[in-house]
């Protein structure tokens, strides 16, 4: 048996298709319980890491292992595994509650309990009274619920989710989100969540793994990822982000004194190894924690003059665009639409101020 | 004005046209019918009479029903082992990384255009060096040899036609590979499985020349109707049986459409 936090462990997985490889090496561990994301762009791996676990591939190399036994020899059929299936594969030849029970065979259940069964799943992801269709009468939603019931239903270890919210329209997405965030919590089985969308990943996951070509560039909790990024790739990839070249001058007493292009000396707090002088570095700021206004501010913040090139609405915030000398893309600055600040002459082309608190700036390596 | 489309007005052309085409294609058929109701031991115009007797008489020919018999067993036969060999190569080809699948399925689909009577020769140079004598067992497995390119046709677009994730879905539910085949891959394609077969009967039914050559002393229907038109008086019989067998043939490709359109409605996700 296994502590609880390497309920799901991989070690050293990697996946070569002919001469591509898909994953490249990939080791961490994922908690009991958890709502684990595989966060990145298409073709970054994190399909074909989830089927890895699911046991439709088998690793090149490495070994996965799910509640201390190792997977490789156990075939798909025999895994502690179930997955939902980005088009939900919905059995189109028997209704829904055939659908339910389609698993519930091969794990010996009687006749009765899997009738019971049926209808508390079909409870569970409030489709009671669906049982009697069939996969062509139900919605794209009501789809999704079935196969997540059909693959609940099981009670498995590990649930895999294959992009299950990717063909539904935005705002039944975000309702699915809630509902399957509630549900999971319930039902407190560890989820295993494929998604190019960064804002899913980060309102669902307990952690993320964030993946491009085959490789985990940072495993972490949606709150770290967004706020301390290991690199100019995740950094970029979670959010919003603006980065400026600086060269270290000096670290002392865990500040380290900075020469940038574009905001010129500023001090910021060095803590990590990487950051030591004379190296090249990126500093990076997020549009939320820059300040603008239209006199230099006297609280003794960094601070640079730049012109507002163009803005754009987005409802509950406003995206300012400022080009500073040096600089080569505009910084984002975004200031949320409170209606307070509403009247400011916040036109283009006119001068401002930018600021940022030393703390709000994250200092990442040069890849 | 009118309020059709430019694109579905109706032409004048084209309907004369369609109804030209209609009397070619089954005009030649309908002669079938027509003398063999007619009251004349020849075929010819002027039509005589009314007539049934040619059907009394098809159902008093003793050899005629056993080559009706021979025909429809080396047919269903066939036609039954075709579709599985076809069932299984399109599993094979639309599931599995085989390595020379393009060459492999050329050798496969080959029989299609190779002429019978070089194909029919060839084997029976092969089966009598063998020393296997003629049966109705080598004119079957004859008409398997050039039936499971049709199935495998036939099979590969059903297979092609289904999402394999409900293959994988039913593995990752706990089926085994063989229970899945079972339970999901089976119920999916057997519209293409009915194809299949349907289609292999029909080749085997009216195959002449296979037949002629690797029949023993039992005649399928094709040879003892071709042995039949040497005589004259026999003639009318076989037009009877022919006009049976059109209308039989017609039930059948109408009920396997139907069949194919329900299934489609079926097991088609609307969208």
């Amino acid at each position: 048996m296994t502590s609880n936090n390497d309920f799901v462990s991989l070690t050293d997985v990697s996946k070569h298709f002919g001469s591509v490889v898909a994953v490249d090496h990939l080791s961490f561990t994922i908690s009991s319980g958890e709502f684990f994301s595989l966060l990145g762009p298409s073709g970054c791996g994190k399909t074909t890491l989830l089927r890895m676990l699911a046991g439709f591939e088998s690793p090149t190399t490495g070994e996965i292992y799910i509640d201390g036994a190792p997977m490789s020899e156990v075939p798909p059929h025999h895994r502690p595994t179930n997955m939902v299936f980005q088009n939900y594969a919905i059995f189109p030849h028997l209704n829904v509650r055939a659908n339910l029970a389609y698993g519930l065979r091969y794990d010996k259940i009687e006749k009765a309990e899997v009738g019971r069964r049926v209808e508390e799943a079909l409870e569970m992801v409030k489709l009671p009274g669906f049982g009697n269709r069939r996969s062509n009468e139900l919605s794209g939603g009501e789809r999704q619920r079935v196969a997540l019931a059909r693959a609940l239903i099981k009670r498995p270890k590990v649930l895999l989710l294959d992009e299950p919210l990717g063909a539904l329209d935005k705002k039944l997405r975000e309702e699915m989100q809630l509902e399957l965030r509630a549900l999971q919590e319930s039902v407190g089985i560890t989820f295993i969540f494929v998604t190019h969308d960064q804002e899913e990943a980060l309102s669902l996951s307990t952690r993320i793994a964030v993946m491009t070509r085959g490789k985990a560039l940072q495993v972490a909790s949606p709150k770290d990822l967004y706020n301390h990024p290991v690199s100019v790739e995740v950094a970029d990839f979670i959010g919003q982000m603006n980065f400026v070249e600086a060269q270290v001058m000096d670290v002392r007493n865990g500040e380290a004194v900075l020469d940038t292009t574009g905001l010129g000396k500023i001090t910021a707090p060095a803590s990590s190894d990487f950051v030591q002088k004379g190296a090249n570095i990126i500093v990076a700021i997020r549009p939320e924690k820059l300040i603008l206004s239209a006199e230099r501010r006297s609280d003794g913040l960094g601070a640079v003059q730049g012109t507002i090139k163009t803005s754009a609405y987005l409802g509950d915030r406003d995206h300012f665009y400022v080009s500073v000398d040096g600089c080569e893309k505009p910084f984002a600055v975004a200031i949320a639409e409170t209606g307070a600040n509403s009247d400011q002459s916040l036109d283009r082309q006119s001068i401002v101020w930018l600021s940022w608190a030393d703390e709000s700036l994250i200092l990442l390596p040069r890849d | 004005m009118t309020e059709v489309a430019y694109i579905d007005r109706p032409s004048r052309a084209l309907y004369f046209y369609a109804i030209l085409y209609l009397g070619f294609l089954y005009i030649p058929v309908l002669f079938l019918p027509m003398f063999s109701f007619n009251d004349n031991i020849y075929i010819a115009f002027p039509l005589k009479g009314f007539t049934t007797k040619w059907y009394v008489e098809m159902f008093n020919n003793q050899p005629m029903w056993a080559a009706l018999n021979n025909s429809l067993n080396v047919a269903c036969v066939s036609a039954a082992i075709a579709t599985l060999l076809g069932l299984f190569g399109a599993k094979a080809v639309t599931r599995y990384r085989i390595p020379g699948e393009k060459p492999i399925i050329f050798v496969i689909m080959l029989p299609m255009v190779v002429p019978y009577i070089i194909m029919g020769v060839a084997l029976l140079i092969l089966i009598t060096q063998l020393g296997i004598d003629l049966s109705l067992y080598t004119v079957t497995m004859a008409h398997v040899l050039i039936s499971v390119p049709f199935a495998m046709a036939t099979l590969i677009a059903r297979f092609e036609g289904f999402d394999q994730a409900l293959e994988e879905a039913s593995v990752d539910l706990g089926a085994s590979p063989l229970s899945t085949f079972w339970r999901v891959t089976l119920p999916l394609v057997f519209p293409g499985v009915l194809a299949s077969f349907l289609l292999c009967f029909t080749i085997s039914f009216d195959e002449f020349i296979m037949a002629y050559f690797l029949a023993g002393t039992d005649p399928t229907l094709p040879i003892f109707i071709w042995s039949q038109l040497r005589f004259p008086t026999r003639l009318p019989g076989v037009l009877a049986l022919g006009s049976l067998i059109l209308v039989v043939s017609f039930v059948v490709v109408f009920i396997s459409q139907w069949l194919r359109r329900y299934r489609v409605e079926k097991t088609q996700p609307g969208i």
